[in-house]
This record gives C-alpha cells, structure tokens and sequence, in this order.
C-alpha cells in the first residue's frame, strides 16, 4: 500500500461554507429541524444547507455531521509506536493498516517512525493485535496507551487565508 | 462528583449503545434527521434528543456538528509535540496545553524506559511546517515552558486514516461479539 490520496482544496470556500465549516463543528441544534434552525442563524434555507452539507462531505471536507465521542468510554484504545528501518516501512505500514483494529497509521519524522492508534471491544484484543503485528514484523511495538485527557478545546478554529 | 465523573464509573445504556451504533458514521443530512434515527431505534424523535443532550451533558459525547478534514483544508501539516514534564506537574500542565487554540489533542501517556522518556502529547495542526513551528513558539512562550524537554514529530506519510468504528457489527453478531469501542488512541 502507498500513502493514502488527499484531496487538497483547489476553489475559495464561499461564505455559507466556511459559516458551516467554522461555526457548527460544535452546539448542533438539537431541534427537530436541525438544519432549519442553522438556516435561520446564518440566513439561508433550510434546503440550501443541507445541499451544501451533503457536497462537503461528498468533496471529503468533512467527514461527517455528528459526534465526537469522549476517548476510552467503553473499549480499549491505544497510540503505538514502531521503529522500522527505512527500507522495511511500506511493508511494515501495510502489515499494521490490514488489521481493522488500526484507525489512524502514520509516517513521523523521528527514530520511532511508525505510529498508529488501536481500538478494540477490550485490553485482552488490544495486546492480541500488537502481539501479532510484533510477530508478523519481527519488530517492537511500544505501547502508549492514554492516562489522562486534558483536552478541553471544541473543535478546530479555521483561518481563511 | 459530578455527572461527568459519576457516567464513566457506569456501565453503558444498552440504548444509548444503539444510539451510537446508528449515529457513528454521522446524522442523516434529511430535514428531521432525529426522527429517522428515532424510527431505526423504534423509540421517540423526543427521546432520541433527549438521550444525545444527556450524552452530550455527561461528556460521552465530546461534541456534536461539523467534523473536518483538516488535511482535505489545507491544513496540511500536523506535529505532534511531546513533552517529558515532571510527574507532579504534568496534570497543571497538560490542562494549560488542551486550552490553547492551536492544540487539538492533549494527552498523558506512559513514559517507557530506555525507549520513550515523554509523557505528555499534544497535537498542533497547521497549513505548513513553519506555521506549525509558529504555534508551537508562541505556545512556549505565552505558557513558559522553555524549560520542558520535548521533541516534535511531524508526520509524513499517512498509511490509513478513517473514523473509528466504535461498534462493529461482524457478520451474524450477537450482543456477545459485537465488539465496542467509543473514541479513538
């Protein structure tokens, strides 16, 4: 497997996006009709942003109208990190991204370049992954599950350029 | 103790699980997308909106609305900073990080010996590596923590991003193999 194709924007945003895209990504209305009441706010139809809506997501710049869950609820879930010589990367990346478990799995720029996050239903399935993915790679994976989450922030504040 | 506190020492409500099952992916973008969850869940438009606020209240639901790609934005470039923080201090400093703008993650994680002397992660998102780099001085500086030893990991290659899946249905599942998780790393 090779990197994963972005789509990068190539069109200026007009004002009803970036509204949606800024000001929404918290407090959605809990109304019956949702999108009437962000209509109302931003001085649109109803029907014109659910329509833009819909082509945000269809243009992947958003993933999603929805929630956010709070981390570790219910399951397990960890970071981990690999050092993989540079020659073994693409194979090792491929081993780690096969397995449904792994959600995020990226490249970084340090000794330990290999990262990724696991979730499954429990501690138990969690270690069987990493334990098969250290099997599979001949090579050590460092467990840094999360103790403690101090994010307080809501959502992520874009500057138009 | 508060909700907050109180909800994570108890046991998930089987329907809030469904809830989540069916929310996961995202709302319906249809004018009354509470009623059509409702009519899936065979339970009220009312009780649906309840349920989320509730979910909402507790924190089990972090937030609720637009979720961007940032990469898809132009926000191209995303480092994560690492910070090894006295034990005693790291708790004070990592609530400072998580309220700074530019940080859209801020977690404590084991230090591992000999392999990993970092306890502390955050995430700095950016248009650019220089932007990046920008936020992160400004941060040092406006917090004063010149005196922590960190390091930052920008990423390269992305091999695989995709929303967790908090509950996945294998095939023929029952309550038993349904496998749950809520949120991700």
């Amino acid at each position: 497997m090779v990197a994963q194709k972005e789509t990068i924007l190539d069109r200026p945003l007009n004002a009803l996006e970036r509204r949606l895209l800024n000001d929404f990504q918290d407090g959605f209305p809990l109304t019956p009709r949702p999108f009437q009441t962000i209509a109302e706010r931003v001085g649109s139809t109803e029907n014109d942003v659910m329509r833009t809506l819909r082509q945000l997501q269809s243009q992947r710049l958003i993933s999603r109208v929805g929630p956010v869950f709070r981390p570790n609820r219910v399951g397990a879930s960890t970071l981990a990190a690999m050092e993989v010589p540079m020659e073994r990367l693409e194979e090792v990346a491929d081993i780690v991204s096969s397995y449904g478990e792994v959600n995020h799995n990226y490249e970084r720029e340090h000794r330990l370049n290999l990262w990724f996050v696991v979730t499954a239903a429990d501690r138990e399935s969690l270690n069987q992954v990493l334990k098969e993915i250290e099997a599979a790679s001949g090579l050590e994976v460092i467990d840094l599950p999360m103790i403690e989450d101090f994010y307080i922030n809501l959502g992520f504040p874009l500057q138009w350029t | 103790m508060d909700l907050r506190e109180l909800s994570q020492l108890l046991e998930p409500d089987p329907m809030d699980l469904e809830l989540v099952r069916v929310i996961q992916g995202g709302l319906p973008l249809v004018a009354h997308p509470y009623a059509s969850i409702a009519g899936e869940l065979g339970i009220t438009e009312a009780e649906v909106m309840r349920r989320l606020e509730r979910l909402l209240e507790t924190g089990d639901i972090r937030r609720l609305g637009v979720v961007v790609r940032h990469r898809e934005l132009g926000y191209r470039a995303n480092a994560m900073v690492v910070w090894d923080v006295p034990d005693e201090r790291v708790s004070e400093i990592g609530r400072l990080l998580g309220r700074q703008s530019c940080v859209t993650l801020c977690y404590r994680r084991p230090r591992r010996s000999g392999r990993w002397p970092y306890n502390l992660f955050c995430m700095i998102h950016g248009r650019d590596r220089e932007g990046v780099l920008r936020n992160l001085d400004q941060l040092i500086d406006s917090c004063n923590l010149g005196w922590i030893e960190r390091d930052v990991l920008f990423s390269l290659r992305q091999f695989k991003q995709r929303g967790a899946k908090y509950i996945s249905e294998r095939d023929g599942s029952t309550q038993q193999d349904r496998s749950i998780t809520l949120g991700a790393s």
